[in-house]
């Protein structure tokens, strides 16, 4: 292989001629030495992080490898796990009901809102649920009824708000302020035809919403709703300030006893890694079939099936449009 | 005498400052086609919009099929109806837009048989088996899987067009129904709209098809600046027209 060709392909290939069987033009490469001073730099942190990583004692693989698939770390992370997704869910159905208030023409319903979101948005997590768990400080007998109305029944804070409840609550409020204006941002880049032709049909504001305006909106909602999905799955690591056993706090129990504190937090970093990587896996997947949808819609089931079908997996890389 | 499928009297809309329709009065008898003419801004597609009630009229009143659109009136007192009110009465206009509007997650089968499926009008099955006859009324009958965005504009529009016949309305509204459509695609959807006007279909389309206005219309209505400024038979609008702004207009387009 000639000594220019070499080069190019060093260089990220790119303005070469890989193959080197051009005969056209057979130009120099234009040559970066900037990126090899920087490839280099990168190069050797790798090496030192690798080395450490295996040289230094102190990360203890062993007591990694005890803990990882230990039933305490475990359970922490089924915790984390349906935390995220029941927070989750809730969050996409409350940020959908908010976006809806804030596009009403009500202003009543759009102050209530737009105060929500400037809430929820404008104070942090943590201190949020520290707050909802304290809450019993503020409100020690939660009454159900109307202001200054009758008070159908009434119990103690502290029977009802758990560690889980708080977790729950705290997590799904913020988090639906954040999937309002994701959502809002999708109702709004579908065309305002498409609401008027529905009206001209004579079809009702709800439906016109649920069929004709929502799930054209979901393309636009989708990919952030992903990220929103990773960054809870790291901000429950948070709920291990109110004692609530997932991923973070169960490792924290067990060097809080043993005191293998850097190999417990590896553990948990790793599982967290893990699952981050997978949801992104995930999310990837679900953005490339939403933009193929725009060519070729199919059910999800419909997608599976062809998927298992193996003659067809051409097609399915590709267009798969006539 | 019949009533009119449609009267509009000293109907009045401004959006802010900018008037944009000026008092008009127009009656629209059954089974009559009739062309609304005029320059772009003079408030044809606005006066096409209040009918159905996608615009609110800020003065005078107009009825269809003998009642009011979008208000009841009680006593001497007139009432805004209730969105799902005004919706029965959409039920009996349809309206073809410009651009189509066709929903571009439905194949063209669910477009059509969206409305009546949902307003309650049939169940899935007969919805899908009418859509079919519609469909290939509009000469569409093998694209009923198709999606939108795979059909010409031509098709497009006629599959818009099948769309709002489906809630077998009294009333059809064209706003320019082959403005956005290439000159080779704007025969089809003419010929559909041909067909809808000898079947006996009351008609009000907004249009720059002169041609389509001379041999379809019953009659045409040139607006200006927000007024309604000479109406008659085409023959009599399209060649003599008296008005100097109608002259101008027309010297511009043909
Ligand atoms: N929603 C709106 N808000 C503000 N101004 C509007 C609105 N809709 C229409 N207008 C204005 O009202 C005037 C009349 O508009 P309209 O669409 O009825 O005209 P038109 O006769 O249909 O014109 P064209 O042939 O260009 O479609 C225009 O000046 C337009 O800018
Ligand atoms: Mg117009």
């Amino acid at each position: 292989m000639p000594a220019a060709d070499r080069t190019a392909i060093l260089d990220g290939g790119e303005g070469g001629d890989p193959r080197g069987h051009g005969d056209d033009v057979r130009a120099v490469p234009l040559r970066h030495p900037g990126r090899w001073v920087a490839a280099a730099v990168v190069l050797v942190v790798a090496v030192a992080v690798v080395s450490s990583l295996v040289t230094n004692e102190r990360f203890q693989w062993d007591v990694v490898g005890q803990y990882f698939f230990s039933s305490a770390i475990l359970s922490g992370l089924w915790t984390t796990l349906w935390l995220t997704a029941v927070s989750m869910s809730i969050a996409v159905v409350l940020g959908i009901v908010i976006a809806l208030m804030r596009l009403s023409p009500n202003p009543v319903l759009k102050a209530g809102a737009n105060f929500y979101t400037w809430f929820f948005r404008g104070t942090p997590l943590l201190v949020q649920l520290i707050f909802l768990f304290n809450i019993s400080a503020l409100y020690p007998v939660l009454t159900v009824g109307l202001p200054f109305g009758p008070q159908f029944f009434e119990i103690p804070a502290n029977d009802i708000l758990t560690p889980a409840l708080v977790a729950i609550i705290g997590l799904s409020l913020n988090e639906a302020a954040y999937m309002a204006e994701i959502v809002r941002g999708g109702i709004n880049s579908v065309d305002h035809g498409q609401t008027e032709a529905a009206q001209a049909l004579g079809l009702r504001r709800s439906v016109i919403m649920r069929r004709v305006v929502l799930p054209q909106a979901i393309r636009v909602i989708l990919p952030p709703t992903g990220n929103e999905t990773i960054s809870m799955l790291k901000y429950t690591s948070l709920i291990s300030v109110i004692a609530m056993p997932e991923l973070l706090y169960s490792a924290q129990v067990i060097y809080s006893r043993t005191y293998e504190t850097i190999p417990l937090l590896m553990v948990a970093s790793l599982w967290y890694l893990i699952v981050t990587s997978v949801l992104t896996l995930g999310q990837t997947y679900l953005e490339r079939r939403t933009s193929r949808d725009r060519r070729t819609p199919e059910t999800f089931l419909g997608g599976v099936l062809r998927r298992l079908r193996p003659h067809d997996t051409r097609v399915a890389a590709g267009r798969a449009h006539p | 005498m019949t009533t009119p499928a449609v009267r509009i009297r000293g109907v009045r809309k401004s959006f802010g400052r900018l008037e944009v329709l000026r008092g008009i009065n127009l009656d629209v008898y059954p089974g009559e086609v009739v062309c609304l003419i005029g320059p772009s801004g003079s408030g044809k597609s606005t006066l096409l919009r209040c009918v159905n009630h996608l615009e609110k009229v800020d003065g005078g009143r107009i009825e269809v099929e003998g009642e009011l659109v979008g208000y009841r009136r009680k006593g001497d007192k007139v009432y805004e109806l209730k969105d799902r009110e005004i919706c029965r009465k959409r039920e009996q206009i349809g309206m073809v837009f410009q651009q189509f509007n066709l929903f571009p997650h439905m194949t063209v089968l669910g477009n059509v048989v969206e409305a009546p499926v949902r307003l309650g009008k049939a169940r899935q099955r007969e919805a899908e088996q009418a859509g079919r006859e519609l469909l290939a009324k509009v000469g569409l009958a093998e694209k009923e899987s198709a999606y939108p965005r795979q059909l010409s504009g031509g098709q497009q529009q006629r599959v818009a067009i099948a769309r709002a016949l489906a809630m077998r309305p009294r009333l059809m509204l064209f706003d320019e129904p082959t403005s956005a459509l290439d000159p080779e695609l704007v025969g089809d959807v003419l010929s559909v709209m041909g067909g809808l006007a000898r079947d006996g279909m009351t008609m009000i389309v907004v249009t720059h098809e002169m041609g389509f206005a001379r041999e379809v219309a019953d009659r045409v209505v040139f607006m200006d600046q927000g007024r309604l400024v000479e109406q008659g038979h085409p023959s009599e609008i399209l060649e003599r027209p008296s008005h100097e702004r109608t002259q101008a207009f027309l010297r511009r387009v043909l």
